[in-house]
């Protein structure tokens, strides 16, 4: 994955609208963020493989980005981008990656589904 | 160490076996005990994906996979089993289908000894669930056909709740086969281990300790 470039990402976002793509939507603090500080309200969700068909996908802010989906009656959205790749697959993989490596949130668009 | 018929360590995460068991599955393989190492998942949730990164959400299973493998490899084990569960869902899947799993496990290895985590106090859901699995396992067999449970609980309760441990291994014997299988889970220890070495080349008495003795919780049911 590269540094989230908004330009060049927003035409990416944008190949994949109006058609049905699998979504992998992931936010995380890790599984021991309260075990190493205690109090710390450990909260994320997890979705894979749900399909959706935007009608509007817009890349906004500066880097660290927000990534919004317009569904026909709903919204994805995630914050916090910092990488994206168009991998071999034809799968736009993007990730927000904190400065010590630790992945945050992750979306990701696909036209075939992601592996279980 | 005591000698075994085999022994069947569980756990969820490719790496759990590396920082506190590996000393022993070594130790074991080259007392002649046969070893299987049951891995629920391949980690593929992991977070350490580095800034740059080395890898995507996508591509880090292949790259645990093959870290899982290498760290068999180091430790001389030669059964490796991946159940095929996904990270972080594992308390998620059907009770009975874990335990059944398990069962399987049991029936096909016949263990005298089975390492896994302790449940109420092993942090990570995976853990908790793998271990909840384990125990409710063996505690339906019939008491005089149990194998022994050592338990591994790092919880920062511990010791307020179940005192310290009472099973010790000295490992002193497989010090390279240890820090091999370590080293093996390169993409989730590879900052860890540049502080280990460190402290290891230093003599810090706390990380000579870790590399050369292993403590368990033997389960009572």
């Amino acid at each position: 994955m590269e540094l989230a470039e908004k330009d060049q990402l927003q035409k990416l976002i944008d190949s994949f609208a109006g058609k049905d793509v699998y979504l992998h939507l992931e936010t995380t603090n890790g599984s021991y963020a309260s075990h190493f500080q205690e109090g710390f309200f450990n909260a994320g969700a997890f979705i894979r493989n749900i399909v959706v068909n935007y009608e509007l996908g817009k890349v906004a802010g500066d880097s660290p980005h927000r990534i919004g989906l317009k569904l026909p009656s709903g919204w994805v959205y995630a914050q916090g981008i910092t990488h994206y790749e168009l991998d071999e697959h034809g799968r736009l993989l993007m990730a927000g990656l904190g400065p010590d490596g630790k992945l945050a949130v992750a979306l990701e668009i696909s036209e075939t589904p992601f592996t279980y | 160490m005591e000698q075994e018929r085999h022994v069947l360590v569980v756990f969820p995460h490719p790496d759990d076996e590396a920082f506190g068991v590996s000393g022993t599955i070594a130790t074991y393989i080259e007392m002649g005990v046969p070893v299987t190492y049951a891995c629920l998942t391949l980690g593929e949730m992991g977070r350490n994906l580095g800034n740059p990164p080395f890898a995507t959400r996508e591509t880090l299973p292949a790259i645990r996979k093959k870290e899982l493998q290498a760290s068999a490899d180091a430790m001389g084990l030669t059964d490796l089993r991946m159940m095929g569960l996904r990270d972080k869902t594992v308390e998620f899947e059907d009770d009975e289908k874990m335990v059944k799993m398990i069962k399987d496990l049991i029936d096909d290895t016949n263990p005298s000894l089975i390492i896994t985590f302790y449940p109420g106090l092993s942090v990570h859901p995976d853990h908790e669930a793998t271990a909840r699995a384990v125990i409710e396992t063996v505690r339906r067999m019939d008491a005089s056909e149990r194998p022994k449970v050592y338990t591994i609980a790092f919880d920062n309760d511990t010791v307020n709740q179940i005192g310290h441990p009472d099973v010790h291994h000295d490992v002193s014997g497989v010090n390279e086969k240890k820090l091999g299988a370590m080293n093996a889970h390169a993409s989730q220890t590879v900052w860890m281990m540049a502080d280990m070495q460190k402290r290891l080349d230093a003599k810090d008495p706390d990380a000579l300790k870790w590399l050369n003795t292993e403590h368990f919780y033997t389960y009572t049911f």
